[in-house]
């Protein structure tokens, strides 16, 4: 390993690394030290690059570097219809594909001001939840491998491996799956994708006992974790921290509960929160919360009313493929939503809802035309990071790796 | 028990009675337009009034409307969590004079916000702790969300690190 010199860091960066101290950079470099973790290193969840300044492993300061996996997709979004960019969704927040495709459609629909019939709404509600499992479990998993408990990583990963075989069902794709539409979702949910998902939710919930057994009572995973990175509701808020991260702290803040999108407000569910602030509150938050989406996938299974899932609405909605070989109609409505998109009347809007990792907002500006005018990405990673250089301030350097598994970020989303 | 429209709007309109503030609404989202100079007196308003209570600070972009006067405009998006309420504020910024106050002192998160909308736009916040670029290096010279940047990129504007 080589040891970083002040040439190799850029002096704005620098600047930022020793803000609150009177030492030189000269004496800097010699008495303390300063750490490049990442943007390769594994427990990262991706391409983040952090700076530490190190005295002996104690973290003095820290300055996180995004923009490793910067594809501009706010830029894209605007050389781009609204259906065009469904699939980009996917690449946000790479864990839970499925809701961010839901978040996407639901802010284009607020912006052309139409809604999708309420089977669509169902399916919608049950692959957000059914996405939160996921990404929970690759959390939890992910972050109990970084701490050092390996076993659990392959465990959950199995659990998740059945979400992803209900992917494949209900849409043909396991990993980027663009399964909604503007006004609904692609295909109908078939009999079979809804046995399996009757059959996962059955027997998820003895398997996560399972896993947590082996969590819960570790005694070096609890100690790692106990107290480390704390923050407190105030200041939690003052970053603006969402999502579990947020709840971890003990804020009863979920937008499926205080701003009800789609049919939550017909859901029984409880906001789970811990007081403690700490690493592993975050955790117990996301354990937790897989049990409660059980909970609501159980009552969507019981109520998912039958009907049409997608909406009746040409100006606005791509007719089904078979019309459009058949009838003239559709032909044309097909032909100008393809080329020239669904022109959403003159206005701007902001729509959020509750993703696995936070609040997942759209900021959407129309000029009336086929493709938006300005799409803003409000995601829930790249705000929940700003939180890491206060809660690593004073702990070890080994902290580090928990503190950042225990925030849970994408990259793909934090970076866009 | 949620809050209401008009009395954000009274009470706004109370204590800056001189000022010119716009209130619209689009699809039941109340937005409040005003001069650039009192953002921060707005926002310390809004956040720190025991009724309003807006603490958390969701987002703060810009928009690029390319040929208008006021080139560009400032949006925050602010939610009070205890009258579960979002509230979008603008202000516009000409390109003449590149620059707006920073609220970071009011909201910690609009930090990285603002560093994100001066990398993507290049509008100056002033007052802020540590203006950097966000995504792109800290050598790049253009601002990429900006409509005259060309969606290819600019060739050689973004050269490989050095060896």
């Amino acid at each position: 390993m080589q040891k970083l010199t002040k040439e190799d860091v850029h002096p704005k960066i620098v600047q930022a690394l020793l803000q609150d101290t009177d030492i030189t950079v000269e004496d800097a470099l010699e008495n303390e030290m300063i750490l490049n973790m990442g943007p390769q290193h594994p427990a990262t969840h991706g391409v983040l690059r952090l700076l530490l300044r190190l005295d002996g492993e104690t973290v003095i300061a820290c300055v996180p570097e995004l923009g490793y996996l910067h594809r501009g997709y706010e830029k894209m979004a605007e050389n781009m219809t609204y259906y065009e960019f469904i699939p980009h969704t996917d690449r946000l927040d790479y864990l839970a594909p499925m809701a961010n495709n839901v978040a996407w459609v639901l802010a284009v629909e607020k912006l052309a001001g139409i809604e999708a019939p309420p089977r669509a709404q169902y399916i919608r509600m049950m692959i957000t939840e059914l996405a939160r499992i996921a990404s929970h479990l690759v959390a939890i998993g992910a972050f109990a491998m970084d701490v050092g408990a390996l076993t659990v990583f392959l465990w959950t990963l199995r659990e998740r491996e059945k979400i992803l075989d209900i992917w494949d069902i209900l849409c043909g794709a396991r990993f980027t799956n663009s399964y909604t539409r503007i006004g609904g979702v692609a295909n109908d949910a078939q009999p079979e994708a809804l046995a399996k998902v009757k059959w996962f939710v059955d027997q998820y919930l003895e398997n996560l006992d399972e896993c947590e057994r082996l969590l819960n009572t570790n005694r070096i995973f609890i100690e790692r974790l106990e107290g480390i990175g704390v923050v407190t509701a105030e200041d939690a808020i003052d970053l603006g921290l969402t999502g579990p991260s947020l709840r971890g702290s003990g804020v009863e803040f979920d937008l499926r509960r205080s701003k009800p999108y789609m049919f939550y407000n017909e859901m029984d569910f409880k906001v789970i929160t811990y007081p403690e602030g700490d690493s592993l509150a975050r955790y117990f938050v996301r354990a937790d919360e897989t049990r409660e989406s059980i909970k609501i996938i159980n009552q969507i299974l019981d109520k998912m009313p039958a009907g049409e899932t997608l909406l009746n609405q040409p100006k606005k909605v791509l007719p089904k493929k078979t019309e459009i070989y058949s009838k003239m109609e559709e032909l044309i409505h097909d032909f100008m939503i393809v080329n020239f998109g669904i022109n959403p009347p003159e206005g701007e809007i902001y729509s959020a809802v509750e993703n696995p990792k936070g609040e997942l907002g759209f900021y959407l500006v129309s000029k009336g035309e086929g493709r938006p005018w300005k799409c803003k990405i409000r995601s829930p990673s790249f705000v929940n990071l700003q939180v890491v250089p206060h809660l690593v301030k004073g702990h070890m350097i080994s902290d580090v790796v928990a503190i950042v598994g225990s925030i849970d970020p994408v990259m793909g989303e934090a970076d866009k | 028990m949620s809050l209401s429209k008009e009395l954000i709007e009274q009470k706004l309109r109370e204590k800056f009675s001189g000022e010119n503030i716009v209130f619209t609404e689009y699809r039941d989202e109340l937005t409040i337009s005003f001069d650039k100079k009192v953002v921060v007196e707005v926002c310390r308003f809004l956040k720190d009034d025991d009724e309003l209570q807006f603490k958390l600070c969701e987002d703060v972009t810009a928009i690029d409307w390319a040929r208008r006067k006021n080139r560009f405009t400032v949006v925050y998006h602010i939610y009070s969590l205890k009258n579960n309420f979002r509230l979008s504020l603008k202000a516009d910024v000409d390109e003449s004079d590149c620059s707006i106050d920073s609220v970071s002192s009011i909201w910690k998160t609009a930090n990285w916000e603002e560093r994100e909308a001066y990398d993507m736009y290049g509008i100056k916040f002033n007052n802020h702790p540590d203006l950097r670029r966000m995504y792109m290096p800290e050598e790049f010279e253009y601002h990429p969300l900006r409509k005259d940047f060309p969606l290819m990129g600019i060739p050689g504007s973004n050269p490989l690190p050095k060896k």
